[in-house]
């Protein structure tokens, strides 16, 4: 493969050797024929611990091109640990343009969040994904699960369901919601909100699934349908805050919760800082964010 | 009584050289309660097992009147042909709870599982076919959303029984439902079961090591050692009455109240 364009001088384009990448995409691509299913890949040791993205990371090797541009995002947010590391990570062994705009990225590597600016046709979502099969919690034998997977045997995660409403009165499950891929298999989205979850449905992306601990990788091809698993009387709902993003005034987008003091005062801002930033450029204004408090509120969202 | 619901014909169980059960003829009825006795190692858990089809044969046949086909062969069913039957038209009550409850998920989500497994989608219906079935097995409503694991041992075994009946079975297999039980618990459970059996006209084949258990409940005996039928007759009769030497030693070995 041709690498010169990167600036880590020992290692082959994208860390991974080229052997490696080929297995990984050939896994891909059974996957992306089968929407929902796991296949098992051969996972390789990564330069940072399980649970960080390793899945993820093996994914976006081995489908990263020298014309691709990157954005990595962990909860959302562009500028935390994980997110920083990982794409400083593919900047020193790719050399590919990265960008914090979800628009101009082709391939965006997420931990627990889709962006909120809608995707569009040609872009890949590569999630990480700490544990792949939904039924876990139900079925610890995995020839169990397999079985139930190949016999569409779900019923046993409305169980899990049932059992939230019984004990809170209400599904109260809010992440790692289970989807039905493409009306057969039962799919884990990994630890997104379910806020995300309607996201997925009908995606013009090409959604990636990479688990490095349990060495399973998943797809949802491009306009697929993703039904999220309810009740009749208990239809399936996204989250819903009583007040927009205390920065950019957003109604319509994922808020996580900051607590300012221990006074009990706290504030609401968007998960996905590229929307938000971008929001409050174009001139959008939340409760705390007038131009006399901007100073003083300016670090609360980093 | 017009044919039979289970057939049976010359079934035998091997692991490796050693006979599981062997030689296994029986027919059993719509509502009729078939037990199997004999003591431990006689090869009654491998022959329940044999016929549920959770283990497979190694020799003979066993036909089974399904719903929509008549007498089929087992043998001849796809694998999600019979796991549709194993939590349809079936039941299993284990000995141990344990194995037959989900003791993490409550009581009225243990009954609503195999509702659920055909599809129901409806969480006030599937709450409610869980209360009632909860009564039906003399377990008070309120405990409806406890965890089985706060539920006393006969309680545990009651539950059971209700989340196999709630799909309306045909047949339900049991591996010694009461031997964890004390005495006065296991009379009421049997009384339970006794009734339950005859109104929905359920047909039952249990194992069990208790003679007793054998004459409140069952229609029909059969007596096993070393892995073969020694003797098969109506219930009374047998015990009153046994004739095979091995039966005899059994019935004489129980200490009268």
């Amino acid at each position: 493969m041709n690498n010169t364009s990167h600036s880590q001088p020992g290692y082959n384009f994208a860390y991974l050797d080229e052997h490696t990448k080929r297995m990984i995409r050939r896994a891909l691509l059974k996957a992306v024929a089968l929407p929902g299913y796991q296949v098992p890949f051969g996972g390789r040791e990564m330069p940072l611990p399980y649970g960080w993205g390793t899945g993820g990371i093996q994914v976006t090797a081995a489908v990263i091109g020298q014309s691709d541009c990157l954005k990595v995002i962990d909860q959302g947010a562009d500028d935390t640990t994980n997110a920083v590391n990982i794409r400083s990570f593919f900047q020193k062994v790719t050399g590919v343009r990265t960008t914090e705009a979800t628009r101009e990225a082709t391939l965006i590597q997420t931990r627990h969040r889709i962006p909120e600016t809608p995707l569009q046709d040609g872009q890949i979502l590569v999630f990480q994904v700490p544990i792949p099969e939904p039924l876990r919690w139900l079925e610890p034998r995995e020839t169990e699960t397999r079985t139930m997977h190949a016999l569409s045997e779900y019923g046993v995660m409305h169980v899990k369901l049932f059992e939230d409403i019984v004990r809170h009165g209400r599904i109260a499950t809010t992440y790692d919601y289970p989807v039905i891929v493409n009306g057969h298999y039962l799919m884990r989205p990994s630890p997104i909100p379910k806020f995300d979850n309607p996201k997925l449905h009908q995606s013009p992306a090409l959604q990636l699934f990479g688990a490095g601990r349990e060495k399973r990788v998943y797809a949802v091809p491009p306009y697929t349908d993703v039904r999220s698993l309810d009740f009749e009387d208990h239809p399936f709902a996204i989250e819903r805050w009583s007040e927009p993003c205390a920065l950019c005034g957003a109604t319509e987008s994922y808020l996580d919760e900051i607590i300012l003091d221990d006074q009990g005062q706290r504030m609401f801002v968007c998960s996905d800082t590229e929307y938000c930033n971008t929001r409050q450029a174009e001139g959008h204004r939340g409760t705390q964010n007038s131009p006399t408090s901007v100073a003083g509120l300016a670090g609360a969202q980093a | 009584m017009s044919r039979p619901l289970l057939q049976v014909r010359g079934l035998a169980k091997r692991y490796g050289a050693r006979i599981g059960c062997e030689g296994i003829d029986l027919d059993l009825y719509p509502g009729e309660v078939l037990c199997i006795a004999g003591e431990s190692g006689s090869g009654k858990s491998t022959l329940l097992n044999t016929l549920a089809f959770q283990l497979q044969p190694d020799e003979g046949q066993i036909q089974y009147d399904l719903k929509d086909r008549g007498l089929t062969d087992l043998g001849t069913l796809t694998q999600a042909q019979l796991r549709e039957l194993w939590r349809t038209d079936w039941g299993f009550v284990r000995q141990n709870p344990r194995d037959g409850l989900r003791m993490q998920v409550s009581a009225g989500a243990n009954i609503g599982e195999r509702l659920m497994a055909v599809g129901a989608r409806h969480y006030g219906d599937i709450r409610g076919a869980a209360a009632d079935w909860l009564a039906r097995v003399e377990i008070p409503e309120e405990r409806l959303d406890d965890a089985p694991k706060s539920f006393s041992g006969g309680m545990q075994q009651r539950l059971q029984i209700a989340r196999n009946l709630v799909s309306r079975p045909r047949l339900v297999f049991m591996d010694e439902p009461t031997a964890g039980l004390d005495v006065s618990v296991q009379a009421r459970f049997l009384d339970l079961l006794r009734g339950l059996a005859a109104e929905l006209d359920l047909a039952v084949i249990l194992v069990t090591h208790d003679l007793a258990v054998a004459r409140l409940l069952a229609q029909r005996l059969i007596v096993m050692r070393h892995g073969r039928i020694v003797e098969t007759g109506l219930t009374d009769q047998v015990l009153d009455d046994p004739q095979h030497p091995y039966t005899q030693l059994l019935v004489s070995s129980v200490l009268a109240a």
